[in-house]
């Protein structure tokens, strides 16, 4: 029987995405689970698995084509099969885009509704100065946005985030973008220059000033005493082969998954009504990329032993880094943790990735004075922030889950033991 | 430079092709002896003599139609209309034969003949205050002049007279009278150049002909409120030269339309057209159109200034734009 092969959603506001490269021809024997094409979204590249053994029958898409989540863009039949796509008078015809798989975020419909009314100039300005039409009030007639709501939004924009010199890119087939800024701009020649914004970029631009302005978050910081959590990494790394090679943000990973097993309001989703009380512990590790910043997800940390999730974060990472990224990495967190350590950043606080509860930003461990008992010692203090929903837990909660988060890492050996 | 009416740089511009080309001749209704309907031609006819102003008989499709002859005969007609409502007599002349001409007979006949006509209105009612700029504006082949000052009036007539393409010429009966800064010496105003009468940020006035002035002085009045209107003359209809109001819309993202034609299907479409092509992204308001009002014009005085656009209509209608 012939599988169709749909276009999954790749993170849970996806609703469109292009095969980048089909990894597979028409008439080649797949396996189950073996990839068969590339994707690209706003976030990644994507391998995408055959969900059948058999033979790829049909491309239906071709690569470059942005279609929407849930087309059928290949179909797989079974090894000998006939394509029953090949008999069809309309084996060519374009696809039909009726999703079969409903994605739980599909786009809003183009109904008068959801569409911002404004003026060319002023989708103009919003356009090069990236501007959101959503996020501005319109005073033209009939609520119409118009060039001086726009301006006027602009001279509104906090200081903090200046106006970004660059324009959003037109949606075109994706390409890699270049990441590094030209070298003019780090010249500083004072030439005003646009970049335009990678796919990434945009992405990360749209989530976290959705997140900053529809979430309100909250920040509290522990200081945590590092000095046994080093101790014993160090002890269990001299044992350990390169790949099962402890890091500090392991430590920190497995600790708030413990801990999250406790305050379950931190691994959570803010439903409206409602609060979603997540069944799985999956931390989404924020990896830095030279054009932006991707959370894959590790899940099930909470049933991971110090070893697999240092062994599962390593391959996480390295998939990110090389955009060889699964489907199953980009979804499904209910938590994430930010470290900034490596960079020695003292201490920091971090946007909580929506739909999630909560975020901890995690600094570097710095050698200070502390009070020990009744005496002054050197030790390795490492401050953490968790940012939370406000409207999923409150002060008192942050604190108590910081203080049992504390208490783990410094009494590690407890991180070995359930 | 002398201060000249609308009038008199006409009937200068003519003169002086008179005198340096003796091709040139004009005809029509009580262009001779009496010195034509509205006074443009007196005195040419002591001047030139009966050969070169020719009365005619009432009949413009003779009129047009001679002139078109002696235009293929190698002469240089000015043919004048009493009014542009009578030019619907000679309208196959000037749709089938004149306009296409050139077209119809490979190159090997041109048709410079000028047609001079007043449009516009003044208590002649319904079948006598009409514009129709705009249909002969849609025929490919005829240039269509429609000047709004003395100025503009002779610089225009004096290319027409030298085209060697047929010419509209759309004079405005209330305009005669109206003064302006007039050259001495010899010099032309070319087809398809619009003109920025006034300088402004804020919002594009489109406009030609009579409703230039009512425009202008909307315009001064709008400065004293800190509104600076951009006030554009098109002067020719065909060739269009939209540039200058391309340009403006860019800088002032609304454009008004100014005509005293009615507004259905006038030239305010087509320049509503060209700005919704070339300049779309730079709009900040739907494009406005001023015009008659959609009825046969009435001869009762206060119905027809009731039906004609006024310079507070102008300044109400960017007051709105910009709101």
């Amino acid at each position: 029987m012939a599988t169709n092969v749909l276009l999954p959603a790749l993170g849970f506001d996806m609703t469109s995405g292009a095969v980048a490269r089909w990894l597979k021809k028409e008439g080649d024997a797949v396996r189950e689970g073996e990839p068969i094409a590339e994707v690209d979204t706003e976030k990644a590249t994507v391998e995408i698995p055959a969900f059948a053994t058999g033979v790829l029958q049909k491309i239906l898409v071709p690569a470059g084509q942005n279609v929407p989540v849930g087309t059928t863009i290949a179909i797989v039949g079974a090894p000998g099969e006939t394509s029953a796509m090949s008999v069809s008078p309309k084996s060519n015809a374009p696809v039909a885009t009726a999703p079969t798989q409903v994605s739980e975020t599909k786009s809003q419909p183009s109904n008068g509704d959801s569409w911002v009314k404004a003026s060319p100039v002023a989708r103009r300005i919003a356009e090069v100065e990236g501007v959101n039409l959503a996020d501005v009030a319109g005073t033209g007639p009939n609520g119409r946005i118009i060039q001086r709501d726009v301006e006027a939004y602009l001279t509104r924009r906090p200081s903090g985030v200046p106006a970004p010199a660059m324009s959003v890119a037109p949606r075109a087939p994706v390409a890699p973008t270049p990441t590094s800024p030209p070298s003019s701009l780090l010249a500083g020649e004072g030439r005003r220059e646009e970049v335009a914004l990678s796919r990434i970029r945009q992405a990360i631009a749209r989530r976290m000033t959705e997140s900053k302005t529809t979430v309100p978050h909250f920040y509290v910081t522990f200081e945590i005493n590092m000095t046994d959590a080093m101790k014993m990494r160090e002890q269990l790394n001299n044992l350990a082969s390169a790949e099962d090679k402890i890091s500090v943000n392991d430590l920190v990973v497995a600790a708030a998954a413990k801990t999250l097993k406790k305050w379950r309001t931190f691994n959570a989703s803010f439903r409206g009504d409602k609060l979603e009380l997540h069944g799985d512990i999956n931390i989404g590790v924020a990896v830095a990329l030279d054009d932006g910043l991707i959370t894959p997800v590790l899940h099930h940390a909470d049933q991971k032993s110090l070893k697999e999730l240092a062994r599962d974060t390593k391959a996480l990472v390295e998939r990110t880094r090389a955009n060889k990224m699964r489907a199953d990495d980009l979804t499904g967190g209910t938590f994430s943790v930010s470290n900034l350590g490596m960079y020695g950043v003292e201490e920091f606080s971090a946007i909580i990735v929506p739909p999630e509860a909560a975020i901890l930003a995690v600094s570097a461990i710095i050698k200070k004075p502390s009070v020990i008992g009744e005496q002054i010692q050197i030790a390795q203090m490492m401050k953490a922030t968790i940012s939370v929903d406000h409207r999923v837990a409150d002060g008192a909660q942050a604190a108590q889950f910081m203080r049992d988060l504390k208490a783990l890492l410094e009494n590690p050996v407890n991180l070995l033991i359930d | 430079m002398a201060e000249k009416s609308y009038r008199d740089a006409i009937k200068d511009a003519l003169r002086e092709e008179m005198k340096r080309d003796e091709r040139v001749f004009i005809m029509g209704e009580e262009v001779g002896v009496w010195g034509g309907t509205y006074a443009v031609t007196r005195g040419l006819h002591d001047e030139f003599g009966d050969k070169r102003v020719r009365d005619t008989p009432i009949a413009e499709a003779v009129i047009v139609g001679a002139a078109i002859g002696a235009a293929m005969g190698g002469l240089r007609p000015v043919a004048e209309l009493m009014t542009i409502n009578f030019s619907l007599v000679a309208i196959d002349q000037i749709v089938n034969n004149a306009s296409k001409m050139y077209y119809m007979f490979g190159g090997q006949f041109n048709c410079p003949v000028v047609i001079r006509t007043p449009a516009g209105w003044g208590q002649l009612a319904a079948t006598h205050s009409q514009s129709f700029e705009a249909w002969y504006a849609s025929l490919p082949g005829l240039i269509v002049a429609m000047p709004g000052t003395p100025y503009d009036a002779k610089g225009l007539l004096k290319s027409a007279l030298r085209s060697n393409n047929p010419v509209m010429f759309i004079e405005h009966a209330r305009l005669y009278g109206v003064t302006g800064q007039v050259p001495d010496g010899e010099y032309f105003v070319p087809f398809g150049k619009s003109d920025v009468k006034r300088a402004g940020k804020d919002v594009t006035i489109v406009t030609y002909s009579r409703m230039l002035h009512v425009s202008l002085a909307a315009a001064a009045k709008l400065a004293q409120e800190g509104i600076e209107a951009e006030v554009i003359d098109l002067r020719t209809l065909r060739p269009l030269d939209m540039n200058p109001v391309i340009e403006s819309v860019k800088k002032t993202h609304r454009a008004l339309i100014v005509e005293e034609d009615w507004v259905s299907c006038g030239m305010g479409a087509e320049i509503v057209a060209r700005i919704a092509k070339d300049a779309f992204d730079y709009l900040d308001a739907p494009v406005e159109r001023l015009g008659a009002i959609e009825v046969p014009m009435p001869y009762s005085k206060p119905l027809e200034l009731m039906a004609l656009p006024e310079e507070k209509h102008v300044i109400a209608a960017v007051k709105q734009m910009i709101a």
